[in-house]
């Protein structure tokens, strides 16, 4: 929706680039539209045509699972809401002459039948290409029945089924006879993992997850509903999704059961099937379901693979876009970048992130072209109307046939002009169309209007295109009431039309009373301090740094120890192979000769005052000097801390290391490493068990990479990976396939029945259950080496308060919503990046800091920031101070201010910090002496809406 | 390169949560966005989504 109204975005729908010339800077795309059908500029998104239209076909948004019309949109709450005519199935554009209907029922006239494709050369300083991907379609690999028994789905169409908007509403039964749904299964690594069935090697990331959500959600619907996940390794390795699948397991009863399901065949009762698999006890075990869902992977589709080919750039052997661990969102060609699911397969928070890691790559190649192409909108000054008598205007909205349908839209016209103050009224068919928009802003001058009420629809989606039509139309733009008619009447009461009609008079009444009372208000413009602060030296805390500054902005660097460089020192090789040490050295020379960055070393946080925009925070460097910073944001990159094992006998046995430990011996090629036959790496040290319930997302990939190593240096040594799930996941897959191709022999263990290690004498003995022979079984062991967790920094939540930013119940911070607001705080201005957020591996970590980079640039850039004027403010007269309003602020917004008069007499009362209150009312709801009130909220305006609702 | 003036504009293909960030954050900083979708609608395979992880907020 902010994409569709956006000024500086323009959106090409139905289109695709078909040719790419140019260079980093300047490129000239060419991009194919093909045509809707529809003309855009009069479609109304009413939906009389697709009601009129006689085709359905399968529905591609509802994943085949549900029947769309030949006229359709897409979905009802897309961007742009036009209707497209789909060429394969329109009767008419098969068959000029035939049918035709939606033309003859569109008011609008907006049916183009004689449309075309049209060609668009476009000239742009850079291209990101995140095309996304396609579902793996499990047609081909005939052993899943996907295709031949209507009773097995994919993920996706049971996302569809679940979904109220799907073709089910929301009731889970089985598609081949409407009965309900009691057992149902999930069968993993359907089109992943798997080069024989079909070629996709890699693991897809996101598939662990999704089933378990469904499962989780299925069991809502359904209640007593049995749900089992058949997997090979469970792979939660994001932020919180281990207390997920534990909440799964014990609160919402979901089985998971290892192994891989060797196929589906049908169970004799008609629409029942048969899973046969072999269970931990090696026997063969047969179970009957209602409906097998199948955990479909992602894949690169074909129409992108000639995208990149067009673009010139390089895949991975998996068919991703090839990239940089140091530059993640960079392809192969300068100033073309990518990011998403073709950079890799991911899940929606690292889809976002890289969303915006993208753009803070392109705009440090655009950086001297910035404000040259964006606009800005200009309105003519606002007329004063405080001193004029209320001259009231009401449009009624029919929104097609949404609203005249039910309602009886002339009644309401007729009531509205009854109402006092009233000098105006008229209809519109669609209020919200260019041309009603057009007539509006005239009518508002013409008639001297001065108080607006918009009978239509609701002000969460539409308000902000009425306000500035009266901004257009040199009217203050809170002048104006919506009375949801639409929403809120005739989708609800569509069977009773009388008593909608009445409810649609009274809403109108309401309105009318409300905006009476409404004044002008003026958003509230905050001054920009175009200066970054970063806390925290390692690769997070340098990346984002150094972006910041390539974009033009100063920015600081503040650095707990004496020396740049963080966790990644320890670190030898990126999991594709690349040198950290070389990266890191580099990116230390870059930033230290970066003059735009100022860098603070041996220093800390201490002090922090302000708010976005405008925070000054107080640095403490050696002997206790203190500087004061002034920056519009700041980005958190405090980084994690490796946990010190006590298990295994850590501290007794001096060959039993950490990973990092052995990392060192290893590149020293000291003896007991060089000499080792015997080596046993042990996972989850310190990870997924009681109190640290999230995994630490590194150590899988680690110590494969490092088995490889030793087993390619020297086959004969026998190498031994004690696992629990293995989460090698998205393209790392390869390194897993690789090792086991070289020998490593990798043994899994329960949380239960962790190994032991001892010594005796001079051998180390590893004590582990063997799952096949179901019995414990020793591992002679030169060296153990521990796969440790990452632990949050312990100081974190000092840093947290000062900024006023939460960490979460594990110590790492918490950012403002988990999957759209990714790389943001809740407190406005402020990011964080890195392993402070949680555990990850070096690339991620540039990613999420370029991300937050971005993110932070889009306050920088400006010099100040209009907020919404929807804010509480005190009444000095009233407030007390008694400060019960300050515990419900969600936001912090609220301080207490105590001050001593001039006769001695205290005096108490709050300040609102107008950046960081959002306007919710709570404090105003909670004041029980009327000392703080919202304005365009008050107290009289909402009782006189209330007293207009009760006088009928 | 050098010698290449720059222009204040970027092409974004794809209309997913992902391109949508992209387009976002570069318009919200003073550049020029063409969002290219292949569909009727952005939006992409999130809008497909019923709820998501792990508030089970809906997609939309």
């Amino acid at each position: 929706m902010e994409c569709g109204r956006h000024l500086n975005i323009q959106l090409l729908t139905l289109s695709e680039v078909s040719a790419i010339s140019g260079e980093a800077g300047n490129f000239t795309v060419t991009v194919k539209e093909s045509p809707r059908y529809v003309d855009p500029d009069k479609c109304i998104a009413c939906g009389a045509c697709t009601d009129k239209c006689p085709k359905k076909v399968d529905n591609e948004y509802d994943a085949e699972a549900g029947k769309r019309k030949a006229i359709y949109v897409k979905y009802a709450q897309a961007v742009p809401l036009k209707y497209q005519i789909d060429p394969n199935s329109c009767i008419r554009l098969k068959k000029p002459g035939a049918c035709g209907f939606c033309e003859q029922v569109c008011d609008a006239g907006a049916i183009l039948f004689d449309d075309t494709e049209k060609t668009h050369e476009i000239n742009v300083g850079a291209v990101v290409l995140a095309p996304g991907f396609e579902v793996y379609d499990p047609t081909d690999a005939k052993v899943w029945g996907y295709g031949v028994f209507p009773n097995v789905i994919t993920s996706m169409q049971l996302e569809r089924y679940l979904a109220a908007s799907g073709p089910t509403e929301g009731h889970l039964v089985r598609p081949s006879d409407g009965k309900p749904v009691h057992k149902i299964a999930f069968l993993q690594c359907i089109g992943s993992r798997d080069e024989n069935l079909c070629g996709n090697g890699y693991c897809s990331s996101v598939c662990c997850m999704y089933a378990i959500k469904e499962a989780v959600i299925a069991k809502d619907h359904v209640p007593g509903l049995s749900a089992s996940i058949f997997y090979m390794d469970m792979r939660t390795h994001g932020k919180d999704f281990d207390q997920y699948m534990e909440r799964a397991k014990n609160d919402s009863g979901v089985r998971f059961v290892r192994c891989r399901v060797n196929g589906v065949e049908t169970d004799g009762v008609e629409g029942d099937l048969r899973l046969s698999y072999v269970n931990d006890d090696g026997r063969q075990i047969e179970e009957s379901y209602d409906l097998v869902v199948l955990s479909v992977g992602l894949q690169t589709p074909k129409h992108v693979l000639e995208l990149a080919q067009n673009a010139g750039i390089k895949l991975t052997a998996d068919n991703f876009a090839a990239t940089s661990d140091f530059s993640p969102v960079q392809t192969s060609q300068q100033g073309i970048f990518t990011c998403g699911a073709f950079a890799g397969p991911k899940d929606i928070p690292q889809c976002v992130v890289e969303g915006s890691a993208a753009a803070a790559s392109v705009a440090e190649l655009l950086a001297p072209a910035r404000f040259e192409l964006s606009t800005e909108v200009e309105f003519p000054d606002e007329r004063e109307v405080a001193d004029e008598d209320p001259r009231v205007g009401v449009f009624v909205c029919h929104c097609g046939s949404n609203i005249a349908g039910v309602v009886d839209v002339e009644a309401v016209e007729k009531y509205a002009a009854t109402l006092p103050d009233v000098v105006y009224v008229e209809r519109n068919l669609f209020s919200c169309s260019q041309d009603t928009q057009d007539m509006l802003t005239q009518t508002i001058r013409e008639k001297k209007l001065n108080r607006i009420v918009i009978a239509a629809c609701t002000p969460r989606t539409h308000e902000p295109l009425f306000r500035e039509t009266l901004k257009a139309a040199g009217l203050n733009e809170y002048l104006v009431e919506m009375a949801n008619i639409r929403n809120h009447n005739s989708w609800v009461h569509s069977s009773t039309p009388k008593a909608a009609t009445a409810k649609a008079n009274d809403l109108v009444r309401m309105a009318v009373a409300k905006v009476l009372l409404n004044k002008a208000l003026r958003p509230i413009a905050v001054g920009i301090t175009q200066t970054g602060l970063v806390i925290g030296g390692g690769v997070a805390g340098m990346t984002a740094a150094l972006n910041i500054a390539k974009q033009g902005f100063p920015v600081h660097l503040v650095e707990r120890t004496d020396v740049l460089g963080g966790n990644a020192r320890d670190l030898k090789h990126t999991w594709s192979g690349e040198h950290i040490p070389t990266a890191l050295a580099n990116l230390v020379k870059l930033v230290s000769e970066n003059t735009k960055i100022s860098i603070h070393k041996n220093a800390e946080v201490t002090a922090v005052e302000g708010f976005v925009g405008n925070f000054r925070s107080t640095i403490t460097g050696l002997n206790k000097s203190k500087i004061v910073i002034e920056h519009g944001a700041g980005i958190v990159a405090t980084g994690g801390e490796p946990y010190v094992p006590t298990e295994y006998n850590f501290d007794s046995i001096p060959r039993v290391v950490t990973a990092i430990q052995f990392d060192k011996l290893y590149e020293l090629n000291e003896t007991h490493v060089k000499q080792a036959e015997n080596l046993v790496f042990i996972q989850c040290v310190g990870s997924r068990e009681k109190g640290n319930m999230y995994c630490s997302k590194v150590c899988c990939t680690h110590s494969v990479q490092s088995a490889i190593a030793l087993k390619k240096e020297n086959p004969n040594r026998n190498i031994y990976i004690l696992y629990r799930d293995m989460r090698t996941y998205g393209q790392r897959e390869s390194l897993y396939r690789e090792a086991r191709k070289l020998g490593v022999i990798f043994i899994n263990y329960e949380l239960h029945e962790k190994p032991k290690v001892t010594e005796t004498g001079s051998d180390i003995e590893v004590e582990v259950m063997d799952h096949v022979l179901h019995r414990p079984m020793t591992l002679k062991a030169d060296m153990v080496i521990l796969a440790t967790a990452i632990r949050p920094r312990k100081d974190a939540s000092t840093l947290g308060k000062l900024y006023k930013v939460p960490v979460d119940s594990d110590g790492f911070f918490q950012e403002a919503h988990v999957k759209l607001k990714p790389v943001d705080f809740s407190t406005d201005g402020m990011f964080v990046a890195g392993m402070a957020h949680y555990p990850k591996p070096v690339e991620e970590s540039v990613t999420q800091a370029l991300a937050a980079s971005a993110r932070a640039v889009t306050l920088l850039s400006k010099t100040e920031v209009a907020l919404d004027a929807i804010k509480a403010t005190v009444d000095k007269e009233f407030c007390d101070g008694c400060a019960l309003c300050i515990d419900v602020c969600p936001y912090h917004a609220i301080t207490l201010k105590e001050e001593t008069a001039e006769d001695g007499s205290e005096n108490k009362y709050i300040l609102i910090n107008k950046a960081q209150c959002k306007g919710c009312g709570l404090c105003q709801g909670t004041c029980p002496k009327r000392g703080v009130y919202v304005a365009g909220f008050t107290m009289p305006q909402i009782k006189a809406q209330i007293s207009a609702a009760l006088a009928a | 390169m050098l010698d290449t003036k720059k222009i204040g504009s970027v092409m974004v293909v794809g209309g997913g949560v992902t391109g949508m960030q992209t387009a976002l954050d570069l318009a919200d900083s003073g550049y020029y966005v063409y969002l290219v979708e292949k569909s009727g609608a952005i939006g992409g395979a999130m809008a497909q989504l019923d709820k998501t992880f792990p508030t089970n907020d809906c997609s939309m």
